[in-house]
């Protein structure tokens, strides 16, 4: 952007020859990037590539063995993340660290590092929230807030500290379309008064909109950088992963058969204190079709997937048909002998036994569909022939079946859960968020698995929050938002702007005519 | 009824109630920083074996009150280093803190069982409170009235301070305060020694100004009734004054119907009643809850090492 200032004035963050070993790993072999005053600067790698690390190292959580980090032209040491601030560096993590039942004000008070008055502060904020725009109630309570608003909060929490490098770590994961480009704009106009911004990313479409540079990691080294402007999504992934991208297999045309799963009218209040109640929810997945269910998270996902799973029971049997035979007052037991699986979206602690083993933890869903546990006895063989199968055919990087799950990392825990419910060949499989922090490999690796499960004639029902997966995967999509679901339609027949504001709950007759009038 | 037997009346709620809001306010500060400590029975036995040790002793009770407030702490410390330190079962200790407590102030009050001191007296002159209404608002000791300020105190340290937000927080989510940089464990110890000061001293109001002589397990189970209070209370100080004052009309209303010699009713069911009520409000309380929050913070008892 700043061609001829680029000679005159050092970059206002270089990072030389930076290397970082853990036993066992180098997480960062001789990283340097350099990023300049106003550049929006992509960091770019799959999971356990060394862009955590290298960015803990940055905020002054970790210290690097080797290397030097250059601040407007001259060698600093980051010691803590205080030392970070103070240089001027402000970072929104991925996980927000928020205080659910504090207001927003009071959440901004504790990120500070000295002491504010109240009504000062709540000046500054407003001055703040003013000048970007920013929508956002400075007394709410957080749990009341969307994904989208929190990040708001850690964002504000930056600038108030009038940042010079703002540091984003897979901010958009979690944010419905519209409250990505309300992101962009804001994170562009903080660039454009001067800031730097480092944004790390696996999603090569956003850096392409908003990225100037792209420095690409694999392995804790730097493989490439290069302009994401000028350079192809899918050339980028493949320096990202370091092999050529598989390709979703999928046999064409309309393989839709009978209904297995038929769910009429099911209604469910939802738990206390911030459940959402679920009204009157219809649909059917078909033999051989992916349903894509998509919605900002909280709108009911979580509900839905303990009504169907059998956590919690249906007022009425009829309310969910397996292959015409209604179950919905079984439990998650009987339901599962029958064929239908879920998979919820938290893995540590629902869908897997932190401490248990993979084996152990295997036999807890897969005992029903086959025989791990006859007459009650659980038989050791078959269990460890089952979980071996699993680890090889997911490639789930563990130790081995007698490790403990919390012991994997998020994404091969992951892989492995997939993995379980889908060796059992369940008639119907519902997931939650099946890509969730799984790097764009493994992730491919899932999806393939999906389609080719839906294949041999079982249906899969997905509820995601991640639209580019559920338009790749699905044959149809429904879009669930405050309890609600729209009715199933082909994904052909959406435009990506009104799925986006179905999400935002805004519904109507007039859906597809007003989609096509944006498109 | 004369206005006389109603202050009478009044004086005996005011002074039941005292201890009880001490124990249950420092509970509450405690649990507001994410560490639940059950051992609120033992903190207070200690500091009711120590305080009239020391008052007995030295002859002086304003003495035997900062020896329970010390004795109070420092029986806090043994589950502080237990649980924060040693991350041990938060639960299991307290526990575990309670049955020492009752153990070390049998073996302690021992020699002191059935001896008397001069109680707590009135901290403003007697000339001030010669008419029935004055004795209700002057006639009371000095605990009562500090019970009250700290109500008020603990109320805006929570809402107003910057400490007492950075208490809530790490109350809240322990490891987000860590992140940010905030020294959880610290915060969590001073938190508990503030607990255990004012189970202390709540203990010593027994055996110093109620009964002012020695037997053995004097608080007979009020620092259960403490703990309950601050679940009924919603770990709000407001409601905490009120719930301590209606438990302590519950055991005076207990006491007048002894002495009006009511046979009706047994005195075992009479003896029963504040304790029927404990379980009473807080099963009407999980019933009715439905408000759209939860009330407790979330961190509460779950240990925490940084790491």
């Amino acid at each position: 952007m700043n061609q001829p200032h680029e000679q005159k004035v050092p970059p206002r963050l270089a990072l030389a020859h930076i290397s970082k070993s853990f036993p066992g790993v180098k997480a960062n072999d001789d990283v340097s990037l350099s990023v300049g005053r106003g550049e929006i600067h992509a960091l770019l790698g799959e999971n356990g590539a060394g862009k955590s690390t290298l960015v803990k190292i940055l905020y002054g959580v970790q210290q690097a063995d080797e290397g030097s980090i250059a601040w407007d032209g001259e060698i600093v040491s980051i010691p803590s993340p205080k030392a970070a601030r103070q240089l001027g560096i402000g970072m929104v993590f991925q996980h927000f660290s928020l205080f659910d039942a504090m207001t927003v004000i009071e959440n901004i008070a504790l990120g500070l590092d000295e002491a504010v008055d109240r009504d000062v502060l709540k000046a500054r904020v407003a001055a703040i929230l003013d000048s970007y725009s920013l929508p956002l109630d400075p007394e709410r309570e957080v749990h009341t807030l969307s994904v989208g608003e929190r990040q708001r909060i850690e964002i504000v929490r930056c600038l108030l500290q009038k940042p010079k490098l703002l540091i984003m770590d897979e901010p958009t994961s979690v944010l419905t379309p519209q409250e990505v480009e309300k992101l962009f704009g804001t994170l562009r106009q903080i660039a454009a008064e001067g800031c730097a911004i480092l944004y790390i990313s696996h999603k090569l479409d956003e850096i392409k909109a908003l990225c100037e540079t792209a420095t690409i990691l694999r392995g804790g080294r730097v493989v490439a950088s290069c302009d994401p402007r000028t350079e192809t999504t899918r050339r980028m992934a493949e320096l990202m992963i370091g092999a050529e991208l598989r390709q979703l297999e999928r046999a064409a045309g309309d393989r839709a058969g009978a209904a297995r799963l038929a769910v009429a009218g099911l209604s469910l209040p939802g738990e206390p204190p911030f459940g959402t109640d679920l009204e009157g929810l219809s649909f059917e997945a078909r033999a051989g079709e992916i349903l894509g269910i998509a919605g900002v998270a909280g709108n009911g996902q979580s509900e839905l997937l303990t009504a169907l799973s059998g956590e919690r029971l249906a007022e009425r049997s009829e309310a969910i048909l397996l292959d015409g035979k209604p179950v919905g007052q079984l439990g998650a037991g009987p339901r599962r002998a029958l064929g239908l699986a879920c998979v919820p979206e938290e893995r540590n602690g629902h869908a897997a036994v932190p401490d248990f083993s993979l084996a152990e933890n295997t036999v807890l869903t897969a005992r029903h569909r086959l025989p791990l546990a006859p007459l009650g006895v659980i038989s050791g063989r078959d269990v460890l022939r089952f979980t071996d199968a699993i680890i090889k055919r997911f490639d789930v990087r563990t130790t081995s079946p007698a490790a403990p799950a919390q012991s994997l990392s998020g994404g091969n825990l992951q892989k492995f859960i997939m993995g379980r419910e889908i060796g059992q060949e369940p008639g119907v499989l519902v997931v939650c968020q099946p890509t969730w922090g799984v790097d764009a490999g493994a992730a491919a690796a899932i999806r393939q698995e999906l389609v080719d499960l839906a294949a041999k004639g079982s249906a899969v029902v997905v509820i995601s929050q991640d639209l580019d997966e559920l338009l790749e995967l699905s044959d149809r999509l429904c879009i669930i938002n405050e309890g609600r679901l729209s009715p199933p339609r082909a994904v052909a027949s959406y435009g990506i702007d009104e799925i986006g504001l179905m999400m935002g709950g805004i519904h109507g007759e007039a859906g597809p005519a007003a989609g096509a009038a944006h498109a | 009824m004369t206005p006389e037997m109603l202050v009478s009346i009044f004086m005996t709620l005011v002074a039941a109630s005292t201890p009880l809001l001490l124990a249950a306010l420092g509970e509450l500060v405690v649990e507001k920083s994410g560490v639940l400590n059950l051992g609120v029975e033992g903190m207070m036995l200690c500091g009711a074996v120590a305080g009239f040790a020391v008052a007995f002793s030295s002859g002086s009770v304003g003495l035997g009150l900062l020896a329970a407030i010390a004795a109070g702490v420092a029986t806090a410390m043994i589950f502080a280093v237990l649980t924060l330190s040693l991350t041990a079962n938060q639960v299991a200790t307290g526990l575990a803190l309670t049955i020492f407590g009752i153990g070390t102030s049998s073996l302690i009050g021992a020699g002191f069982v059935g001896r008397t001191i001069e109680r707590l007296g009135p901290v403003f002159p007697a000339g001030l409170s010669e008419h029935p209404l004055l004795k209700a608002i002057f006639g009371h000791d000095i605990v009562v009235y500090l019970s009250l300020a700290l109500v008020l105190a603990v109320s805006l340290f929570l809402r107003r301070s910057r400490p007492g937000l950075i208490l809530r927080a790490v109350g809240e989510n322990a490891a987000s305060a860590h992140a940010i940089g905030y020294p959880v464990l610290a915060i969590r110890y001073a938190a508990v020694a503030f607990g255990g000061a004012l189970a202390g001293l709540g203990g010593a109001y027994f055996s110093l100004a109620l009964t002012p002589m020695w037997a053995d397990r004097l608080t007979a189970g009020r620092g259960w009734i403490a703990l309950a209070l601050v679940v009924f209370a919603a770990w709000r100080p407001g409601r905490l004054l009120l719930g301590a004052y209606l438990f302590g009309a519950v055991m005076t209303l207990e006491l007048q119907a002894k002495a009006a010699g009511v046979t009706w009713l047994a005195p075992e069911f009479l003896a029963m009643t504040p304790y029927l009520a404990t379980i009473a409000v807080l099963t009407m309380m999980s019933l009715g809850r439905r408000t759209g929050r939860p009330d407790a913070p979330a961190c509460l008892g779950k240990p925490f090492s940084a790491s």
